[in-house]
């Protein structure tokens, strides 16, 4: 019970990010009709905000101290950040040690500029023009995107350590009374769960119960009909996909903690995600949600010692297996709706 | 002999009923036109008869074999050939491609691997092609890609198209919607032409009333679903019911 | 000629002689010269840029004519590499059962994996292939690499061993890949001059292939059967309803181009006999993306060309570097110098995939027949300014064209 228990939470976190870019590539799909390959590089763009500004955070002007002496002789070189001598050392030490919730500020506006000029610049371009000419040009991009990231920041990936309190381990078994030690769970995976269930209720309540969100929602049912009702869905939709890039972005954000970011980072999940928008049902955003975090769970659990023993790799290669049988029998997805990208 | 018998054709989509106990049933080598206002039923119905949709009863018998749970193309392979509101061509290719495809689609059937030899080489398809372009006034439009057509010239490609096969049915669904009343009467022309020419039954769908009575030789009304009367075009024209129906949509 | 038309017949003629002639033709610097670097005429590459040509021209026939877009493809390279490597093992170091084998089981394992992704189109069908691509990759690199059972050799690659069976290989037979006795190896190098010209066994027995298969290509693309694929990206509906099943024809094609990667796979393992995991992922299949967008889907030349390109830019532009810039660039003043090398720097190198990013957006977005139409466009645009010329002094009569 316990072990199953623990593998369950052990699949949340990677369901969590899976959840979060596959809610943002439906929604972009849902409204303005584009498949969006760069979706997993706004994921990694998100992960480099948090990156950048920890880098920022330490930048540093160099001091003598004339009270400690290197091995030379010499006055020992003191690197202090400017941020510890703005706010003192104390307040400095603290926001560096928070770089990475703090980044959310900072990724909140670059995503949703990053996701505004991606849209008008170049997608815009491409709701007319024929589904395979979305991917390439996307994929094109993500290529790009990719590329520059790998120029500033190395092919190496880059720790962003979550603050000093979150970066433990809590007994979680012992709060719903099993043995000690049996389920011993690390706190940031804990936020990031919340994390991600908080953002996935903000969307979804913003598309329930604002004028907004209706419209939306109309538009992603009959993108012509709303047309036809004189409301500037267009812009609206370039909202959205800004909305859509920020999910994305703040996914990665916080995802840095549980695994270092690099450049590469989006690709590998973008095709998993591409998997779960399948799985979950095209056009679906509870779909979207709820594959997201099947597939995240079941993975866990293939990649337990007694799954990996019994079959080698399967941890690998289950979620692709499952994609494929949930297509073959339910050809919509588990929650696709009928009329949705048929032809 | 009806070459097409519809029977108690019903189906609902949720909980709207798109079509009732439907029945009709068209002669052979006649003109039979279907018309009711919007919202009659007028495309399920056509999808019905195409395999695009199932019903959820009734049965459709072409030529007294069963259409229903068949594919378009094995629908298509029987003999019922189908015209589209909007034109449906092979908008990349030429003119004269447009044409062959259809008629090897009638020689070799639903698929065959035909991937070493020239088109060239196939003097019989090209010949039949020919023939059918010329008798379409559209021999010197062959190597035009159809998606840089006029509109009534893509029509008439389309219609070609389905002539090529030697259809013993012709479905047409609105086949002069949006078009300029030139056009319109041109297509007229065309279909009468074919009506003489041919040993070919065709139904067709309308709005248009001018279209209708110009063609059809028996007129079944279509209202909410089900067939309201079916009588030749000089009884319906004054028919009280018809009227009601007509003028019940303008209301 | 070959029961192709007359264009047809000169483009296969001009693609034979460039095949042909391609140790001349991608040598023209003298060895030692500073130029000598963009020589692309050493064996390695140019059995590379034939290989990539068979798998694009194959690609093609998928995606050129019925517009499925499959981002799977480098699944059945990998397989037609594992498939070679097996046989080098097994039997001898002769390249043809290898190959062979290549050819029948990518066609064997795209016809189960077309059968399956072709329940969906459109976009579906994008992610399905890309998702049976990853798996595959995940097969080979760990599932079918295990003691009790390894098909694969993990991480390491499939390679040949002293104490395989090899139960066909002659006693006095080359201890590499030959075509009965002739190693692949095997090169003659030709010095003129300054100038050095290699010729490679592999690279003719890959050239003659692609030749091969490039003919059966345009023979495709002119049969009916080819119209019928054009047909299926054209305008399914129609198609469906003029007597047409539009799923074998796309499944057809669909083998078809997988046993064009099994070829191009197995050829690459006869080149050099390693089968590696890495050649199934799904950046692989993106790169044969890339190089058909490039040179012009739907075109017989294009993904030849495309291939060529992107093989060529990422062996010679990788190899620039800011040394090299400096170089060039030392005729202007130092600082403009140094300016016009940091804003060259991010794109060459390690950074030609930038180069390659920004180039493959701006031919999808501006030029969406690739290098074939920019080449017929600029060949427009000369020949009309040449008859302007032409026209303007003298109003002589139009050349014949």
């Amino acid at each position: 019970m316990d072990a199953i228990l623990l593998q369950i939470l052990n699949g949340l976190d990677k369901g969590s990010a899976y959840a979060l870019i596959a809610l943002g590539l439906t929604l972009i799909f849902g409204t303005l009709g584009v498949v969006n390959f760069a979706h997993g590089a706004l994921f990694m763009i998100g992960a480099f905000c948090a990156v950048t500004l920890q880098k920022l955070l330490n930048l540093s002007f160099v001091t003598l101290d004339e009270t400690q002496k290197d091995f030379l002789g010499n006055p020992l070189k003191v690197e202090t950040p400017f941020i510890e001598a703005w706010f003192g050392p104390e307040v400095g030490a603290m926001i560096i040690d928070w770089s990475v919730p703090l980044s959310i500020l900072f990724a909140i506006p670059i995503m949703l500029l990053v996701g505004y000029v991606m849209e008008r610049g170049l997608i815009k371009h491409f709701y007319k023009r024929p589904h395979a000419d979305q991917i390439l040009v996307t994929f094109g991009l993500a290529i790009v995107l990719q590329e520059i990231v790998k120029y500033f920041f190395g092919a190496n990936p880059i720790q962003t350590p979550p603050p000093d309190v979150l970066s433990g381990s809590v007994d979680l078994g012992t709060m719903v009374g099993f043995d000690p030690n049996a389920i011993i769970y690390p706190i940031w995976r804990l936020v990031y769960f919340g994390f991600a269930v908080g953002i996935i209720g903000a969307v979804f309540s913003f598309l329930q119960f604002t004028t907004f969100g209706m419209v939306v929602r109309a538009g992603m049912a009959d993108r012509e009909t709303v047309g036809l009702l004189g409301i500037n869905i267009d812009r609206r939709f370039t909202i959205m996909f800004g909305i859509a890039a920020g999910v994305a972005g703040l996914a990665g954000v916080m995802y840095g903690p549980l695994n270092p970011p690099n450049y590469h980072m989006g690709m590998d999940f973008l095709v998993l995600s591409f998997v779960v928008v399948v799985v979950g049902g095209m056009g679906s955003l509870p779909g979207a949600v709820l594959a997201g975090f099947l597939l995240g769970i079941l993975e866990s659990f293939a990649s337990t010692t007694w799954a990996t023993t019994t079959i080698p790799g399967i941890n690998q290669i289950i979620i692709y297996l499952v994609a494929i049988i949930v297509l073959l029998t339910r050809p919509r997805g588990l929650m696709g709706r009928k009329g949705v990208m048929e032809e | 002999m009806a070459i097409l018998r519809v029977k108690d054709v019903s189906k609902r989509f949720g909980g709207l009923k798109a079509l009732t106990d439907v029945n009709l049933n068209i002669e052979e080598n006649s003109v039979h036109a279907i018309i009711g206002p919007n919202g009659a039923g007028k495309s399920t119905l056509l999808n019905c008869l195409v395999g695009k949709l199932m019903p959820d009863t009734g049965s459709v018998l072409f030529n007294n074999n069963s259409v229903l749970g068949l594919e378009p193309f094995q629908i298509n392979q029987m003999g019922i050939s189908r015209v589209f509101q909007t034109p449906e061509i092979f908008g990349e290719l030429t003119v004269m491609e447009n044409m062959l495809i259809p008629i090897f689609a009638m020689r070799d059937g639903a698929f065959r691997m035909h991937a070493y030899e020239t088109i060239a080489r196939e003097r019989e398809v090209v010949e039949q092609a020919e023939v059918m372009l010329e008798e379409m006034n559209m021999a010197d439009k062959r190597e035009m890609h159809a998606a840089s057509l006029s509109r009534g010239d893509k029509r008439r490609l389309e219609i070609g198209m389905c002539l090529s096969q030697n259809p013993r049915l012709l479905l047409l669904d609105e086949p002069t919607a949006g078009m300029a009343r030139a056009d319109t009467n041109n297509t007229i022309d065309l279909l009468k032409q074919i009506k003489d020419e041919r040993d070919i039954t065709i139904a067709i769908i309308e709005h248009d009333m001018h279209v209708v009575f110009s063609l059809a030789e028996r007129i079944t009304v279509l209202a909410q679903g089900t067939p309201l009367v079916e009588d030749t075009p000089e009884k319906i024209r004054g028919h009280p019911k018809v009227r009601e129906a007509y003028l019940g949509e303008a209301a | 000629m070959l029961g192709l038309n007359k264009k047809d017949t000169s483009l296969l003629i001009v693609v034979a002689l460039l095949t042909l002639l391609a140790p001349f033709i991608l040598n023209p610097f003298p060895e030692g010269s500073a130029m000598a670097q963009f020589n692309a005429g050493y064996p390695d590459l140019m059995q590379r840029f034939v290989i990539f040509g068979i798998f694009a021209i194959g690609f093609n026939i998928l995606f050129g004519l019925t517009g499925y877009l499959s981002f799977g493809h480098a699944a059945f390279l990998g397989v037609g590499s594992y498939s070679a490597v097996w046989m080098f093992k097994l039997l001898s170091y002769n390249v043809i059962p290898a190959i062979a084998l290549s050819v029948v089981v990518a066609g064997l394992f795209s016809l189960l994996i077309g059968f399956i992704s072709l329940r969906r189109s459109g976009i579906y069908f994008s992610i399905l292939t890309l998702a049976f691509a990853q798996m595959s990759f995940a097969l080979a690199y760990s599932v079918l690499s295990n003691p009790k059972f390894n098909l694969t050799n993990g991480e390491t690659g499939l390679q040949v061993y002293a104490d395989d069976p090899q139960i066909l290989q002659g006693a006095n037979a080359p201890d590499l890949p030959h075509l009965f006795g002739l190693p692949m190896r095997a090169t003659y190098t030709m010095d003129v001059g300054a100038w050095s010209f290699d010729f490679n066994a592999g690279y003719y027995l890959c050239a003659i292939i692609m030749m091969a298969v490039f003919y059966l290509s345009i023979r495709i693309f002119r049969s009916p059967f080819g119209m019928m694929l054009r047909a299926v990206k054209s305008n399914q509906q129609r198609m469906n309803y003029t007597g047409l099943n539009s799923k074998p024809y796309t499944l057809a094609a669909f083998v078809i181009s997988g046993m064009y990667a099994g070829l191009a796979g197995g050829l690459m393992a006869a080149m050099d006999p390693l089968a590696g995991a890495e050649r199934m992922q799904w950046t692989a299949s993106g790169e044969v993306v890339l190089m058909t967008i490039l040179g012009g889907t739907g075109t017989l030349i294009g993904p030849v060309l495309g291939a060529g390109f992107i093989k060529y830019f990422e062996n010679i532009f990788s190899k620039i570097n800011d040394n090299v810039l400096h170089s060039w660039f030392a005729f202007l003043p130092d600082g403009l110098e140094d300016a016009v090398v940091f804003v060259i720097h991010p794109f060459i190198g390690k950074g030609w995939h930038l180069t390659l990013g920004i180039l493959f957006m701006l031919v999808v977005i501006y030029l969406p027949g690739g290098l074939v139409e920019g080449g017929q466009r600029l060949l427009k645009r000369f020949k009309r300014k040449k008859k302007d010329t032409d026209d303007a002094p003298s109003g002589k009569t139009e050349p014949a064209e």
